[in-house]
């Protein structure tokens, strides 16, 4: 499968070594919509392939963003790419967020870090349905202030929905709470006939919020998250994200917990 | 074993060049057993000349050798470290190049010319070797196109077994010893005390017509139960054992010992080389490698094998998520035997014994499923 070329048509920062891409297609041709939770392999010219999840809001297919943190060579040649700069694209690929479960529920949206990015897309979907605030819960847990996600948007959605954040390290002027984001559940009120939670983030992350949920009597039929693997070709022929009997690209990345609680708690699968 | 239904013929061992030659005379490149670097391989033949006559395998854990028959036999041995998976899906290949243009960048598919390929000699465990990578490379969502148009080129003379190799288990796996998928041509080759011959029968439209081109002779009941004798000393061979197990349950098995110590124990033998995932006819990974030239203006995209024994395998950001053999063991073995059959509805493994006789320390598939069906308490 050939990518297809684009360009980067805005560029942001989020903090350093964390960086938003704003992709078109090349003449702007139309773009394929895409599910919350999908992901595209993004190419970056003769340094590699990588796979990314999408960030911006899945009614607007005008533009595709990704936000991405430069941990390797492939995201390090991505991370030097300018407004006007070109890139290839597969995607979009892999099994989403079941937004069509979200009617009537309340909602908790669990992130750890860079975990917000494919979560956003699904914020953006909920807001857009003029859903009640109170029905829509955050927990977002960062390693710093400076470190948080979307700060801007963040403000706004603290306006719009129930907001709580933290942070592993206080930096000068965080009044907020300090902790791992799993402790805010702990005091969370939720009720597990009319609640789905979607969590993503650190693996270790995921897990202890997961045993805060169960705590809480949330089933295992209303817990849902997204897994990472490495991939190459995302399309289930290459073996590289195989998870147990899960292909991630294709079968995942959004998995319900019912069906892999089997093996989420195994290591090293 | 298959009803025969078909109606056979027998062509004499002297007239398989009729064979190789109706093949090319129908466009294909007849690829079949040769011998190089004292090893059965697949490649080119251009005659029957080419062919292994006279030779057999002699196969234990860890070990190959060819030795000389008592007689003329073509095809009278097992499997070798090939399997037909190097023509199908090619070990390495290019996917894409790419190119910095004044207007940015633009990618072009590679697409290679296809030669149709006459498989000579496929035996039963590859027939469904086959069947299983198609399961992986042609279902689904996305199917590999490369392998698509290379499968659909192949024609496919099949060869029942006579003889096992002390490696094979492929009764244990229900793949063999005969033919036992569908095929173009279907051959057998009988050597008795003053004759040696081939039983042929055609398979499908395209065989038939080979069939129809080639000096044969309608065979007789007792040709027919020549050719039953013959694949039932191969079945008894590999009755005998020791390489046989009951193969309906691994799944389950598998999954409630996915923390039995016995991993840490083939970890301390298993030198995590890849040897299992080359040979293995049916494991189909593959990463891709980009590259550039000098310039920096021209870049490709090669795919090739790749094998979940490698660190770099399951490598994301952080480290890898096996990092050490037993966890790469277990997921080999774990999937060959066992989430495969969630994958693709079938078994991984079709018991043709390469990756025990190719394993350097000699790690057997077959000894250790015992090993944890003994161990196991459902």
């Amino acid at each position: 499968m050939i990518p297809d070329i684009f360009y980067v048509k805005r560029r942001t920062e989020e903090y350093p070594g964390t960086f938003t891409l704003h992709i078109k297609k090349k003449d702007d041709q139309p773009q394929t919509s895409f599910q919350p939770g999908q992901f595209n392999m993004l190419y970056a010219f003769g340094a590699g392939e990588v796979p990314i999840s999408m960030s911006g809001a899945p009614h607007s297919t005008s533009v595709y963003i990704h936000t991405i943190r430069t941990v390797g060579l492939t995201t390090q040649a991505l991370e030097r790419l300018r407004e006007g700069d070109q890139l290839g694209v597969r995607g979009p690929f892999g099994r989403g967020w079941p937004v069509e479960k979200t009617t009537g529920k309340t909602i908790v949206i669990i992130a750890g870090g860079l975990g917000l990015a494919p979560l956003r897309p699904l914020i953006y979907h909920l807001l857009s349905k003029n859903r009640d605030a109170t029905d829509i819960h955050i927990f977002y847990g960062a390693k710093s202030q400076p470190e948080m996600l979307y700060s801007d948007e963040l403000k706004n959605w603290a306006q719009q929905l129930t907001l709580q954040t933290s942070v592993d390290m206080a930096t000068p002027g965080w009044q907020g709470n300090v902790g791992a984001v799993t402790s805010l559940l702990t005091t969370a009120k939720i009720d597990p006939e009319n609640t789905i939670a979607f969590i993503c983030g650190p693996e270790v992350m995921m897990r202890f919020a997961i045993q805060e949920l169960i705590k809480k009597n949330l089933p295992r039929t209303s817990i849902y998250l997204s897994m990472e693997r490495n991939m190459k070709c995302a399309t289930g022929h290459c073996g590289h994200c195989q998870w147990g009997p899960t292909f991630i690209c294709k079968d995942g990345p959004v998995f319900c917990y019912e069906e892999i609680h089997d093996w989420f708690h195994r290591t090293e699968v | 074993m298959k009803a025969r239904s078909a109606t056979s013929f027998i062509l004499p061992s002297d007239k398989l060049n009729s064979l190789i030659h109706s093949l090319q005379q129908a466009g294909y490149q007849v690829v079949g057993p040769v011998i190089v670097d004292q090893a059965i391989i697949y490649d080119q033949i251009k005659s029957a000349d080419d062919l292994p006559q006279g030779w057999t395998d002699e196969q234990e854990a860890g070990r190959y050798r060819l030795k000389r028959r008592q007689d003329a036999a073509y095809f009278g041995f097992n499997v070798g470290p090939n399997s037909w998976k190097k023509y199908l899906q090619l070990p390495r290949r290019q996917v894409w190049q790419a190119h910095k243009t004044a207007d940015g960048i633009e990618i072009e598919p590679v697409n290679a010319a296809i030669t149709p390929l006459a498989f000579l000699g496929v035996r039963s465990c590859e027939l469904h070797a086959i069947a299983i990578q198609d399961r992986v490379f042609l279902s689904g969502e996305y199917h590999n196109e490369d392998y698509k148009q290379r499968r659909q080129s192949i024609f496919t003379v099949a060869v029942n077994c006579t003889q096992a190799a002390a490696t094979c288990f492929c009764t244990s796996m229900n793949t063999g010893p005969a033919v036992s998928l569908p095929c173009d041509l279907e051959i057998t080759e009988i050597i008795n005390d003053n004759e040696h011959y081939f039983l042929l029968r055609s398979g499908s439209e395209k065989g038939q017509l080979i069939l129809q081109q080639l000096p044969v002779t309608p065979a007789t009941s007792a040709h027919q139960q020549q050719e039953k004798t013959a694949i039932n000393q191969a079945e008894k061979q590999m009755s005998v054992g020791p390489r046989v197990f009951d193969s309906s349950d691994l799944q389950a098995l598998l999954y409630r010992n996915y923390e039995n110590p016995l991993w840490s124990d083939i970890a301390q033998r298993c030198l995590s080389c890849a040897n299992c995932t080359m040979v293995c006819p049916t494991c189909f990974c593959s990463s891709v490698e980009d590259t550039t030239d000098l310039s920096g203006d021209h870049a490709e995209r090669w795919e090739q094998w790749d094998s979940c024994f490698t660190a770099d395998f399951s490598y994301i950001h952080g480290g890898s998520v096996r990092p050490d053999t037993r966890s790469r063991y277990r997921q080999w073995m774990t999937h060959k035997l066992a989430t495969w059959h969630e994958q693709f509805n079938t078994s991984g493994c079709v018991g043709c014994g390469r990756c025990i006789a190719w394993c350097p320390v000699g790690i057997d598939i077959t000894e250790e499923i015992v090993r944890f069906q003994e161990s196991d308490t459902p």
